[in-house]
């Protein structure tokens, strides 16, 4: 093995230019597959800690009809705050929301909005509730920004809000936008507005009522309430989970597209390396070496590529992937739209496992694509690879 | 000279398959050799010269008949044996030179020497030696494309002859040198053939070879004509 890996070294640094640029083919499928799958794992954990720092926290109790995804079922989905959760929001370990459907007119325009109302002195999640605690003759309440940016409000703006109530009556009254709030995660932006809980429901008519509960740090969880189930954070991130997945699954059409190319470039040139050193071949065999350690030699010479590619991958790529550890990944314009939870910039993340993954994994095909076209060696006449006859 | 043979063939033939028959290269040979032969089979073009040369050196086995090259014989040699029995005691030299051109000349000349996993110093004391003996130690670092025809096969020369093996096979060494180089080239291989006693086996139909050999066997269609020992 040595001696192949010797051999195969000095063959390979004499073929001087066609190795070159197979190696940095090589390398580049490394540098860009790490990379790619460094950004998408940093937007995972990103997406994943501005959901909990901002939606989910770390669980939430749903009243047993609220689905988010079913808006007919808001009507249905609120109930009496639990006695026993009474102590834990009195403690500020879990915080109420009630969630009603309503219409805007911004600009005499017909809007239909979430309306979700919540403590405006809850610190579960990152909004910034307390904002709402002003006194002003229109109801307080704040957006996201993609929201401000679809109804075209801004901080200051008066709006007329209508909403039904729990008896099916309607009322309509100003609503002032007091915050327009920045924050990565659309699901608690995207067409809803917050409003203090305790206005919200006096306007609905369900006094100590709520469709859900978020839960901080510190809570007990209580699994048997009767009418609210708890919905654990590894569940409330299933959406995220099931999306990165997604993404993983499209990348890897990229990454099979790239290694296939640099994939081809090796066979290629193992293909025309056999083709061209038969008499090498011949002569290789001719001074002892047996037809196994022709085919070994080849093969290494071409898995070689793979090692070569990791030493001059780390020469530059090393320092581009630390820089953009760094700097971070500008998202491109547009990709806010997208409804998921997505950071202006993306700072990636590069674990061991991937590298070990993406370098053993690029060794390994390597290999097996060097090893076909050398395979042809054990089948060549020895009399004729010596004369450079092409069998 | 000792007079221990070392190649003994019987009732060699060689047929190759050429469309649904058969084209005979090699008809009923017996030859022997003894150790520290300078010997020749010489013949027109397709008498067999190379075809008897690739058995004797185990690089093809015969249709029919005994080869026993070494105390080996070639027939019942598997693939692996047969490169062992190379590696060890055999050394080629081929018309073309066939050196491995990414390698410098102390590289091409070290290769037997790897496959015999012989040490760091004594590897480069050998190709030093092998060098001096065919008188191309200034050029240990270029590189075959390098060198002129007379220089390369210099190099294919000391390549055959650095692990001193018992026997080198040499096909056609001088085909593609001139006068001059041909001459160097045979009184190198002649000197080394008296001091290291290793048999030289030639097939060729060149004249300049010829007047060096001390052995002659005549070969054509297939068939010894002549095998005569030449004493001058």
């Amino acid at each position: 093995m040595m001696l192949s890996l010797k051999l195969a070294y000095r063959n390979l640094v004499g073929a001087g230019l066609r190795t070159w640029l197979n190696v940095f083919v090589l390398s580049f499928t490394y540098i860009l597959i790490i990379w790619h799958y460094g950004i998408i794992d940093g937007w995972n954990l990103q997406a994943k800690q501005d959901m909990k720092d901002w939606e989910t926290g770390n669980g939430q109790y749903w009243q047993q009809n609220y689905d988010p995804y079913d808006f007919f079922s808001f009507e249905e989905s609120h109930a009496q705050i639990p006695q026993s959760f009474n102590k834990a929001i009195c403690d500020g370990t879990i915080t109420p929301v009630l969630i009603f459907q309503a219409t805007i007119y911004p600009e005499g325009r017909i809007q239909n909005i979430l309306l979700k109302g919540i403590d405006p002195n809850q610190k579960i999640i990152s909004l910034p509730t307390d904002e709402m605690n002003v006194v002003s003759e229109e109801i307080p309440v704040m957006i996201g920004r993609r929201m401000a940016k679809n109804c075209k409000l801004k901080e200051g703006d008066i709006t007329t809000m209508r909403w039904r109530d729990v008896n099916g009556t309607f009322d309509a009254k100003e609503v002032k936008i007091v915050k327009v709030f920045n924050c990565n995660v659309p699901n608690v932006d995207a067409g809803q507005m917050w409003i203090p809980i305790k206005i919200l429901q006096e306007m609905m008519q369900a006094k100590d009522e709520a469709s859900m509960f978020i839960v901080g740090e510190n809570h007990e969880i209580n699994y048997s309430v009767l009418g609210w189930e708890f919905k654990s954070y590894d569940y409330l991130m299933t959406e995220v989970d099931e999306m990165i997945k997604m993404k993983k699954i499209g990348g890897s059409v990229f990454y099979f597209i790239l290694i296939l190319l640099a994939m081809l470039a090796i066979f290629d040139t193992q293909v025309l390396s056999i083709f061209r050193r038969q008499k090498e071949i011949g002569t290789y065999i001719a001074m002892g070496m047996t037809r196994r350690q022709v085919v070994g030699l080849f093969t290494v010479e071409g898995a070689m590529h793979a090692i070569l590619a990791i030493i001059v991958g780390a020469i530059y790529g090393i320092p581009f992937l630390l820089w953009q550890m760094k700097i971070g990944f500008t998202m491109p314009a547009g990709t806010d739209d997208m409804g998921i939870a997505i950071a202006e910039k993306i700072f990636p993340v590069y674990g061991g496992g991937l590298i070990l993954f993406t370098v053993l994994l690029v060794i390994i095909i390597t290999t097996i694509v060097s090893y076909m076209p050398a395979r042809k060696i054990s089948k060549m006449k020895p009399t004729d690879a010596i004369k450079g006859k092409i069998q | 000279m000792e007079n221990s043979e070392i190649i003994s063939i019987k009732g060699l033939v060689k047929r190759f398959p050429i469309g649904k028959g058969y084209f005979t290269a090699l008809n009923g040979i017996d030859l022997s050799f003894d150790k520290g032969q300078f010997a020749g089979v010489v013949g027109p073009s397709g008498s067999g010269k190379t075809t008897l040369l690739n058995i004797i050196g185990s690089l093809d086995s015969p249709s029919e008949g005994v080869a026993n090259v070494l105390g080996q014989d070639v027939n019942k040699l598997s693939t692996k044996k047969a490169a062992i029995l190379r590696r060890k005691h055999m050394g080629f030299i081929f018309q073309t030179y066939n050196l491995l051109p990414v390698y410098t000349v102390f590289e091409n000349i070290e290769f037997p020497l790897l496959l015999l996993k012989m040490s760091n110093s004594e590897r480069k004391k050998a190709v030093m030696d092998a060098l001096d003996w065919v008188g191309i130690s200034d050029k240990v670092k270029s590189r075959p494309a390098q060198l002129s025809g007379g220089e390369c096969q210099r190099v294919a020369i000391a390549r055959a002859m650095v692990k001193k093996p018992a026997l080198v096979l040499a096909d056609e060494p001088t085909a593609n040198l001139d006068s001059e180089n041909s001459y160097n080239i045979l009184q190198t291989m002649v000197n080394l053939n008296k001091e290291l006693q290793t048999t030289f086996i030639f097939a060729t139909h060149d004249d300049k070879v010829i007047k060096y050999l001390k052995r002659k066997i005549l070969l054509e269609d297939g068939k010894v004509k002549s095998d005569n020992i030449i004493t001058n």
